[in-house]
This record gives structure tokens, C-alpha cells and sequence, in this order.
């Protein structure tokens, strides 16, 4: 049978493309996702790995005990308040400048576009070094400038108060112009005749945002929200570097304390907590989809 | 007129103070790092040093071992881009230009583990890695980021866009498969192939998490891992060691970003909004 044979032979050049990658990425992406899932219904620890016969099944242990966890329940409250205060707040400032730079009254657009991009490209963790020298309460460029003016700046990572939200204003500073191009992107998608039509019905610039920008760019602004949430609820170089999580812990993460707890040797724990994480990053995906699904509809 | 003036000139205004305190960092970075200890400490600061000095580089390639870790990280991130630029286009085009069964199945599956966070796999990926005897080598920093979902989506996104009866043609004419890929295929795909090798590079070059985890003694950190550590390691901060690591991680990346920004703003179209 000659189809039969000439189907055998796509099968076999298709799969001789797709092995090499499949093989590599089976073994160390798809296959860790399931062993993680199953680690964390044991209660694997770094002293087990040359003695597997050790490690027990305990069932959903490992997260009953996360419930109960003080520092685990304060990192994913300090998670939580760095997503939903550092999202809206990137968000706002991209589109601001978005629109500021789509306003077409600008020269030098360029410029501006690959200076607000600047911080994106570069390592979270040299960012950090650079912003806890500006932050220090005395040789820090910040508090000498509220110097100039009078005021007596904090020890902004020094105190409970203080750490948590600097945190969150130098991730929008860093994060904001990756969401500017995105914004940029969608902006220019918007056909410029509504905003003539508007004008001529006597409509001003903030009635032609709020009523024609705004609705249109709905589902860019609906991905820039989950792209940088995702992003943020995996917070770890930027208390890592800057804070070791303190004070106090104001600043652990849930990213930080999966780690310390991995340090500790506590394997299954450390697994059991970071399904947690993924399994709010896969609900904020899916809830992605579905606002956009039904927008899409109607 | 003159109320659009106004404007503008706000709108300037705004713009470069923005520009100003974003920029603005990295510059402070690179003038503090040519700072003596106890000028970078002065109170109220210097702008442009009163010394100007390179002593934290000296100290830094010197007295640590920051050649060792600029080295790993090229190394690092050389091979891995290496592996998502072969591995990636191979699947792409597969995916994109071949019919095999099980074609949809793993598409589908290589785009769901675009979602999956680093965090949520590093704990069963270290004890493969250690049972492997792999931890703190090489192998063992480069392997589980072979091959990367990301690329696969962006080449297969590239290979539909190319027209298929310029492969019907090749085909006809009697090539074969492999060599409709490597004299046809990548040589179109070229676009392509640069921006997923600079992002790859670049993701790499960043990556903090994984080498953290399995570098375990020094030679084998990378530089961010060597830049956190001694960020968090020492009792007294120094800065200027710290500000000079700092600029040694970050221009390179910035140097690359500002000759090749197309590239990174086309990744940013590609991925971002398909």
C-alpha cells in the first residue's frame, strides 16, 4: 500500500524533527511538573535522595501543614499585597506614558521608548544591588535628595513599614516599560477615524480615552495584567538581595520561603508550596481567558 | 494654538523627568562604582568623583573571581541558546510544515508549559539533576533549559507565515526533508533565528533561580549568582565592589539591547500579541 507507506514515512520524518527537542523537554520541563505533584504528597527530604526507601506517602500533609504555617501564610499575604498593589501601578504608569507617547505631538519618540525599556532587559538581581544603594538611609541617593527639600527620609528597607512598598514602586520602575511597548502595540491598532468622528461630535481627550481607548485596548490591557501578575506573584531576587526577606519578614515571598525551605532540606514541603504557587498562576491564566472569551463573544 | 503648546510642553516636561528617573540609576551606577568606599559614602554625595578610580574593578577581577563567573555565564548562556536554536526550529518546522500523528497533542503541551513558573519545577528538577550526578557542573546548569517552550512558539509562529509551495517546489525537485530544512528553511527563517538567539541569550544571561540552586561552590556561579551572594554574604557593605559587579552584569546587556532594540521589540510583538 503505497499511502499507507507514504504516511509511515511523514510520521517518522515528523517525530525525527520533533525528538530531540521532545526528548530533552519531556525529561526536564513536562516530567518535573508531574514529580513535583507527587513529591509533595511525600515527605521527601535532601537527606533521602541516596535512600529512596526512606520517603513516605503522607498524603495532602505537606498542605495542611502550609495552612498552618505562620511564615508561609505571612509571604503569601505579602505576595498577594505585592500583586495587587504593583499591578495596578505598573499598569498605570505604562499607559500613561503609552498614551503620552502615542500622542503624536513627539519627537524624539524613539528615545523615550528604548529608555523607559531599559530596565526590563537586565538582570532583576544587579537592579536590586543598584536600588538598595539608593535606598540607604545615608549614603543613598533618595534621602539626600528629600534632603535638599527638608525631609527626613526612612530607612526605606529598614523598616516594616517602609520595605514591602519600596519593593513594589522599584518593580513598577523596572517592569512598567515592557507594558508601554506592549500598550504602544494595541494603541496603534486603534483606527484614528473614531477619534475624528469623536472630535467632531465634540467629544474632549479624556471622554475619547475613557470611551473609545479604553474599551478598545480591553483585552491588551487584559494580558498585560496577567503577564505581569504572573511575573509578580514569583517575587524572589528583589527581597533575596535587598532584604533576606526582613524585616521581620514584611518582605518574605511565597517564591523566598520555597526557597528557605528547599535550603532546609524539606523537599516534599518546598514542593507542596510551590504547586501552590503554580496552581495560582495557572488560575490567573485561566481567568485570563475567560474575561477575554466572554468579551470576545459579545 | 497655544493651549496645544502648553500641551507639548508638558507632555515634554513629564517625558524626560521620567526619562530622567529611569535612566538615572544606571548612570548613578557607573559614576558611584569609579568612587572610592568612603567618597560613595560621603554625605552629602558627589556627583561626578572627586577621585576617579578604578580600584573596585581591580578589586573585583583581582581579588574575587569575577573573570571565572563572567566566563560561566557566557558559557552558560552560549550553549543554551546553542540548543533552542537547533531544537527550536526542528519542532517549529515540524509543527508547522509537517503532518505527523501527535502533532496537535504536543503543540498543545509545549504552549501549557509556557505557564509553568521556574519555582514550581526547580524542586523535583534538582533531585534529577543530583541523581544524575550532574549537580554543580555544567551539564547540570545548561540541561533543563535546552529546550524552551517560548522558542518553539515563536518559530512555529514564523514558519506559517512561509509560504508552502516554496517547499512543495524543493520537494518536487527531489530533496529530501533534512535539506529542505537546512538549505530552505533556516535560511528564511533568519529574522527568527536572531531575535529567539538574543531574548534566549539575554534570559540566560539573567537567570538566577536554577544556577543559584545548582552552582554550589564558586566556580561554578554565574554573575548574578556571585553578585547576590556577595551582596547578602558580607557583615559591611561594600558598595563600590557591589556597584562595580553590577555594571559588569548590566553592560553587556545594555550594549546589545541598544545596537539590536528591533529585535527585542519584535519579540515583545511576536509573543505579546501573536
Amino acid at each position: 500500500m503505497p499511502k499507507e507507506r507514504r504516511r509511515l514515512r511523514r510520521a517518522v520524518t515528523g517525530w525525527a524533527f520533533a525528538a530531540p527537542f521532545t526528548v530533552l523537554f519531556v525529561v526536564f520541563s513536562a516530567l518535573p511538573v508531574v514529580a513535583a505533584l507527587a513529591m509533595s504528597l511525600t515527605d521527601l527530604r535532601s537527606t533521602d535522595l541516596r535512600n529512596p526507601f526512606a520517603v513516605d506517602f503522607v498524603g495532602l500533609d505537606n498542605y495542611t501543614r502550609l495552612v498552618g504555617d505562620e511564615l508561609f501564610v505571612k509571604a503569601a499575604g505579602n505576595t498577594l499585597i505585592f500583586v495587587v498593589v504593583g499591578v495596578p501601578l505598573t499598569m498605570a504608569v505604562a499607559l500613561a506614558s503609552a498614551t503620552g507617547l502615542n500622542s503624536g505631538l513627539l519627537r524624539f519618540k524613539a528615545l523615550f521608548r528604548v529608555g523607559f525599556y531599559l530596565p526590563a532587559v537586565t538582570s532583576i538581581v544587579a537592579i536590586a544591588v543598584i536600588w538598595r544603594f539608593l535606598l540607604d538611609p545615608e549614603a543613598g541617593l533618595l534621602n539626600n535628595l528629600l534632603g535638599l527639600v527638608g525631609v527626613d527620609g526612612p530607612n526605606w528597607l529598614g523598616d516594616t513599614s517602609t520595605a514591602l512598598p519600596s519593593l513594589i514602586v522599584m518593580s513598577a520602575w523596572r517592569n512598567f516599560g515592557f507594558l508601554m511597548i506592549v500598550f504602544l502595540a494595541g494603541l496603534q491598532g486603534i483606527p484614528v477615524d473614531l477619534y475624528e468622528a469623536a472630535t467632531i461630535d465634540g467629544a474632549g481627550r479624556w471622554q475619547q480615552f475613557r470611551g473609545i481607548t479604553l474599551p478598545l485596548l480591553r483585552p491588551t490591557l487584559l494580558f498585560g495584567a496577567v503577564v505581569t501578575g504572573i511575573g509578580y506573584l514569583q517575587l524572589f531576587e528583589e527581597p533575596f538581595v535587598m532584604t533576606r526577606g526582613g524585616p521581620l519578614s514584611s518582605t518574605l515571598s511565597v517564591s523566598y520561603h520555597i526557597y528557605n525551605q528547599f535550603g532546609f532540606g524539606n523537599y516534599g514541603y518546598a514542593a507542596a508550596a510551590s504547586y501552590v504557587l503554580f496552581v495560582a498562576i495557572v488560575g490567573l491564566s485561566v481567568l485570563q481567558f475567560r474575561l477575554l472569551g466572554t468579551r470576545g463573544d459579545s | 494654538m497655544t493651549r496645544d503648546r502648553v500641551a507639548r510642553v508638558a507632555l515634554y516636561a513629564v517625558l524626560v523627568l521620567g526619562l530622567l528617573v529611569v535612566v538615572g540609576p544606571f548612570l548613578w551606577m557607573v559614576l558611584s562604582s569609579l568612587k572610592p568606599e568612603a567618597e560613595i559614602r560621603s554625605v552629602p554625595p558627589t556627583w561626578w568623583p572627586d577621585t576617579l578610580t578604578l580600584g573596585n574593578y581591580r578589586d573585583l577581577f583581582a581579588r574575587l573571581d569575577f573573570p571565572r563567573y563572567f566566563f560561566n555565564s557566557a558559557l552558560v548562556a552560549a550553549l543554551v541558546t546553542a540548543g533552542n536554536l537547533l531544537f527550536c526550529s526542528a519542532l517549529g518546522y515540524a509543527l508547522a510544515k509537517l503532518r505527523f500523528p501527535g502533532r496537535r497533542a504536543l503543540f498543545l503541551v509545549v504552549l501549557g508549559m509556557l505557564m509553568v513558573p521556574g519555582m514550581a519545577t526547580f524542586v523535583p528538577q534538582f533531585v534529577l539533576i543530583s541523581n544524575m550526578g550532574l549537580a554543580n557542573s555544567y551539564a547540570g546548569l545548561v540541561l533543563p533549559f535546552l529546550a524552551g517552550p517560548f522558542g518553539v512558539f515563536l518559530m512555529r509562529q514564523f514558519l506559517l507565515g512561509i509560504p508552502d509551495d516554496l517547499l512543495e517546489a524543493a520537494r518536487v525537485d527531489g530533496a529530501g526533508e533534512w535539506r529542505i530544512f537546512l538549505r530552505i528553511v533556516l535560511p528564511l527563517c533568519k529574522p527568527a533565528l536572531a531575535t529567539l538567539a538574543i531574548l534566549t541569550f539575554l534570559a540566560s544571561w539573567n537567570n538566577f533561580l536554577w544556577p543559584l540552586v545548582v552552582a554550589t561552590t564558586e566556580d561554578k556561579y554565574t554573575l548574578p549568582v556571585a553578585l547576590a551572594l556577595y551582596s547578602v554574604g558580607q557583615n559591611q557593605i561594600y558598595y563600590g565592589l557591589l556597584l562595580a559587579g553590577a555594571v559588569v552584569v548590566v553592560l553587556p546587556v545594555l550594549i546589545v539591547f541598544l545596537v539590536l532594540q528591533r529585535h527585542f521589540l519584535r519579540g515583545i510583538a511576536t509573543t505579546g500579541l501573536k
